[in-house]
């Protein structure tokens, strides 16, 4: 697939994967900022911050950046992460311009009060919201424990408190800090002329600031280690929940920390399925590695009955020493690497797919891979990889955290959460 | 692109769309045997049999099948609805025809063996406990319980007390009497080729025995409205009235009426409920659709403080749409329908789906064109004539939180 990149003169990076077959076209806007970028004071104003994106600018009310966007039928949507917030939509080809200017447009939002009351609203509810989801709950805690006082520990949703307490002067600064063009990667995939594509781009969004810009913090967590229980009755299930170090995204190791986690985690045919779905004994569980800037992270989980937890703790356990001891056999490798292959194929057939993986490749290491390539990458790792990366990142050496009804856990007594 | 469709002797539809600017391709399995069909006693036997029935098939015992199809690459699910259990499996076009093999083999001589029965009844109770946990969900499935006659108000989960009482001979029984050729769709969408496809499924299918049908009619039934107290941080509110289903000549109208309510950011619920008055974080309305009914359900989550004045500002928007609709709303749900179906085509999962689906419901494909002239005929009038006819009336009310609602006059 061609590809192309540009740097506007004020810092703004434009890339883009041209696929004249495609359907449709997306773009997005990768800002370098989250909740690791927020002081303990700012706890959740990047992902309320994405909120107010939507709520107009000096050209647009917040109805009618509603409705620009639902007349040329695209379905906008933002997220936050702990490292990025990313507001992004796909649209018929046809409507390239007019997207482009809309989501150009709120990157320079208002941030008018009383929007800001108003939101501010929804955002306490959309906390309570994932109160009630426990499997949420436990992720939050289990960050936050495994981190231990390193940023990317930091809540993205923050609390009602944090949220409660949040200024309007508070978000300005933060957003004058951070939205600075030279922290922001602009990305299309699909059905679309980069030239033509290029020349919008500069033209929407030349007239932004360039600002001293940066993130502190960058170095690898270690793992808290131990094992944290928090109990909270009402919650039926129990959510258990294994944080060890990973690969940070620019590492050549994160093939293999991915191809390892799939091994182990998969919905089908891994060693957790094997040791626990398939005998009954939990209703889900899963192992994933996820790629952070400085510091990556591999995730393992189980939800189970809470009579289930104490003998389940243990078969997990194990399993991660006999794969940290062992690593993974060839044919469990050879089985990761065709799953692999075929998901990536898939999720390549949707320009969205492209546009978010083009993206987060050449945010993270300034390189531009296509479909093929990173087939390749994957295709590349060996069980010598595999073991080059655990011995580097100790799958066993994790924090473990448990959430739900349980009092008492493998000796250590529940703190209420 | 053009639908080619085949019918088996036995009965089996199949059906193929080729989509040659892919790699991949997708195949999707309708068997009529969803709960619907769980007798009494025994609810929940169908999500058991889907649970069991790939752990081991043919030739192959659990372990052997779980690696052919990862050695294929091949994603997959079993899923139960009301009417049809539905195997999904993806991968790269090239290792479909193999994964068929598969597929018959689990459909078709699943082992269902003795000891697989009490872990996976053991997965079925924590799938009923986990929806404690998840009152999102609970809400709709405690909705359809009280707005549906039976049995299209059943829930695949079952009940417990049936679950731990199944024994093995119950699950074959189950499988013996609903699974078969006729009522069975098979769908296949990506880069593959049609005349080996229709042969390979003649081969694999072609010498399945039809089997009776049941009569599933509903049975008479009043909806029924009701509060489930639970200590949570927000209320749940659920509602559902009913509306018209796929293929009746309102549809397209009901289907435009669920756009202006909830097709996006600017829509109706959106823009009153949480825009202005930032009452919750999520609310919106759904067209859901069986063979004889359409339904309109919605779903609204807020704070307990809240949560009645997000019931009477919801109720009252959709009743306002009876009132009338503006050209520029409807221009909206336009480009939103336009968009969707046309991005369906990015999709070898969708398309799947979406052809069975249609098949299933209307015993035909629409066409692309026939879907795109239905969207760009629509009208303000046609949306509001068609509220006059189904005005939002008789409302199931059901709630989980704290504190019961009032259903505002």
């Amino acid at each position: 697939m061609p590809f192309h990149h540009a740097r506007l003169p004020n810092g703004l990076t434009v890339v883009g994967e041209t696929s004249p077959s495609a359907r449709s076209v997306a773009l997005g806007f990768f800002v370098r900022t989250g909740a690791r970028d927020e002081t303990p004071a700012e706890a959740g104003l990047s992902h309320f911050l994405e909120h107010m994106l939507f709520k107009g600018t000096p050209r647009r009310t917040a109805e009618a950046v509603n409705l620009d966007f639902d007349r040329i039928g695209s379905s906008p949507n933002a997220y936050t992460s702990e490292e990025n917030t990313v507001y992004y939509a796909a649209v018929l080809p046809e409507y390239l311009p007019q997207v482009t200017d809309i989501l150009a447009d709120i990157m320079r939002p208002s941030l008018r009060p009383e929007d800001f009351d108003t939101e501010k609203k929804v955002i306490l509810e959309e906390i309570k919201m994932y109160d009630d989801q426990p499997g949420s709950v436990a992720g939050e805690h289990a960050r936050r424990i495994h981190y231990a006082g390193h940023p990317l520990g930091n809540s993205v949703l923050g609390t009602l408190d944090s949220v409660s307490a949040l200024t309007r002067d508070q978000m300005h600064g933060y957003f004058g800090r951070r939205y600075a063009a030279n922290n922001i990667l602009l990305s299309a995939a699909g059905n679309f002329d980069w030239d033509r594509f290029l020349g919008l781009a500069a033209e929407k969004c030349s007239g932004w600031n360039t600002a001293e810009v940066g993130r502190t913090h960058r170095t690898e967590a270690p793992p808290a280690g131990g094992l944290h229980v928090l109990t909270r009755e009402k919650v039926q299930q129990q959510y258990v929940l294994f944080l060890a170090g990973g690969p940070p995204a620019d590492s050549k190791l994160r093939y293999a920390a991915d191809t390892l986690a799939l091994a182990v985690g998969d919905d089908s045919g891994s060693r957790l399925y094997w040791a626990l779905i398939d005998p009954g004994s939990a209703d889900s569980a899963d192992c994933s590695y996820y790629e952070n800037d400085g510091s990556g992270v591999v995730y393992a989980s189980y939800t189970c009955e809470p009579e289930q937890t104490e003998g389940n703790l243990a078969v997990v356990r194990k399993v991660l020493a006999e794969v940290q001891r062992g690593g993974i056999t060839a044919d469990e490798l050879k089985l990761a690497k065709t799953k692999i292959a075929s998901r990536l194929v898939r999720a390549a057939e949707r320009p969205m797919g492209r546009m978010q993986a083009v993206a987060s490749a050449w945010a993270y290491t300034g390189e531009y891979r296509d479909v093929d390539t990173e087939l390749a990458n994957y295709d590349a790792v060996t069980v010598a990889d595999v073991r080059a990366y655990l011995d580097r990142y100790p799958v066993d050496r994790c924090t473990t955290v448990a959430f739900g009804p349980a009092e008492k856990l493998d000796g250590v007594a529940g703190r209420p959460a | 692109m053009p639908v080619h469709q085949h019918t088996l002797a036995n009965g089996l539809v199949l059906l193929a769309e080729r989509m040659e600017h892919v790699r991949s391709a997708a195949v999707n399995i309708l068997v009529p045997a969803g709960c619907a069909n769980d007798p009494p006693g025994q609810l929940g036997v169908a999500s058991v049999l889907a649970e069991m029935i790939s752990r081991g098939a043919g030739d192959r015992d659990s372990r052997e099948l779980s690696l052919a199809f990862d050695g294929l690459g091949v994603d997959r699910d079993e899923s139960v609805g009301v009417f049809n259990m539905r195997f999904w499996g993806s991968t790269l076009a090239r290792n479909i025809p193999p994964a068929l093999d598969l597929f018959a083999d689990v459909v078709l001589r699943p082992r269902l063996p003795d000891d697989e029965l009490e872990p996976v009844q053991a997965l079925a109770l924590q799938d009923i406990q986990g929806l404690e946990d998840a009152p999102q969900q609970k809400v709709m499935v405690e909705l359809r319980r009280r707005h549906y006659p039976d049995p299209l108000n059943k829930d695949r989960r079952g009940r417990a007390a049936d679950i731990e009482a199944l024994t093995p001979a119950a699950v074959r029984a189950f499988h013996r009497r609903l699974f078969r050729p006729n009522g069975t769709i098979l769908s296949v969408a990506g880069n593959v080729e049609w005349g080996p496809l229709v042969e390979r499924v003649e081969r694999l299918f072609g010498g399945w025995g039809r089997g009776p049908e049941p009569d599933l009619a509903p049975a008479g039934h009043a909806p029924k409205s009701e509060h489930i107290p639970k200590e949570t941080a927000q209320t749940h509110i659920a509602l559902a009235y009913p509306s018209v289903p796929v293929g009746h000549p309102d549809y397209y109208a009901a289907r435009a009426a669920e756009g202006v309510l909830s097709g996006g950011m600017s829509a109706r619920l959106f823009a009153e409920v949480r825009e202005k008055r930032g009452l919750c974080y999520s609310v919106g309305v759904r067209h859901e659709t069986f063979r004889d009914r359409g339904t309109v359900v919605g779903y609204a989550g807020t704070g307990a403080d809240r949560a009645q004045e997000t019931l009477d500002v919801t109720t009252a928007e959709l009743r306002k749409l009876a009132a009338g609709v503006t050209d520029d709303e409807i221009v909206r749900v336009k480009a939103g329908l336009k968009a969707s179906l046309i991005m369906q085509d990015e999709s070898t999962s969708a398309r799947a789906g979406a052809i069975a689906s249609d098949w299933y419901h209307l015993g035909r494909v629409r066409s692309f064109d026939e879907i795109q002239a239905a969207i760009d005929g629509l009208t303000p009038g046609m949306v509001v004539g068609h509220l006059a006819r189904f005005p939002v009336r008789g409302v199931t009310l059901v709630t989980i939180g704290p504190a019961p609602l009032t259903m505002p006059e």
